[in-house]
């Protein structure tokens, strides 16, 4: 616990992020790619050329939902409070796509396989969409629809 | 063979570190955009994690001349900051703010939160659907 951020967890957190940088680094060193998650998921939907093979990305995309599901079944059940209206997850989901697409990235991309290799481009990706994401929730609170 | 068993591998551990790490709860990382508020700085040790172990990946990845199962690195280019990234990263960022979700997550969220998961995943495809419509080179 950090004193001041009773929600945070941080032993969870870092636990969690080694686990993803092994994974990212068992895609670069493995099959020399980068573990972007909008790519592969754009790849394995056949929506651009760009990237591994269909079925390579295809089965990056199931592991994904995979691993989660052993987690929730062997650790427990995985804490997750999601937005209280659809309206949130349709918005949410149709502007992250195209921005990720736009983009050439997400979180997993130019954030953790593109920051650690010190990518300009992706440390540039990086700042914008976390304060992007940043002032949207402060609007969203602003605008009293917060949860 | 062995390509399609380490992507299963990466794909799988990637999915079972979300889950560990608190980042499939939106919520929580609402929280970490919520700098105003309560503010849950869990999503920046997730990310310090992440990097660093890639970190070293990428010093190792200098010294090796293919990757263990390919003829060659397939790597994206570094330098190139345009209006395309930016625009782009914004807009990803608006997204993610709203529903305190992104690909990995929500993909991951399918097994353990289908109905949720399948209808911001359903809108980002539509999203990615969008973009492949209105990129098409004009010609």
């Amino acid at each position: 616990m950090i004193p001041g951020f009773p929600d945070a967890d941080p032993v969870g957190g870092l636990i969690g992020g080694v686990m993803i940088g092994v994974a990212a680094a068992i895609m670069l060193l493995g099959l020399g790619r980068i573990a972007g998650v909008s790519g592969l998921a754009a790849r394995s939907l056949n929506l651009t050329k760009a990237g591994p093979s269909w079925s390579v990305a295809a089965i990056f995309i199931v592991g994904l939902a995979l691993g989660a599901a052993a987690i929730s079944l062997t650790v427990g059940p995985i804490e997750a409070d999601f937005p209280p209206a659809t309206g949130w997850l349709v918005a949410g989901g149709i502007i992250t796509g195209f921005g990720t697409r736009l983009g050439s990235g997400c979180t997993s991309g130019h954030g953790v396989c593109g920051m650690s290799r010190l990518s300009p481009r992706s440390l540039i990706a990086t700042a914008t969409f976390i304060v992007s994401g940043m002032a949207t929730v402060a609007i969203v609170n602003l605008a009293g629809g917060g949860w | 063979m062995r390509q399609l068993v380490l992507s299963l591998i990466s794909g799988s551990l990637f999915g079972a570190g979300l889950a560990v790490s608190g980042m499939m709860d939106p919520s929580r990382v609402r929280g970490f955009l919520d700098i105003a508020g309560a503010w849950d700085p869990t999503l920046a040790f997730v990310m310090g994690g992440a990097t660093l172990v890639m970190a070293v990946a990428w010093l190792i990845q200098k010294r090796m001349d293919q990757p263990l199962t390919e003829t060659a690195f397939a790597l994206p280019g570094t330098q190139l900051i345009d209006r395309r990234l930016l625009s782009g990263a914004a807009f990803f960022g608006v997204g993610w703010g709203l529903a305190g979700l992104c690909p990995g997550p929500a993909i991951a969220s399918l097994s353990v939160n289908p109905l949720p998961a399948a209808i911001f995943a359903g809108s980002m495809i539509a999203g990615m659907s969008i973009f492949k419509i209105v990129d098409r080179p004009k010609s």
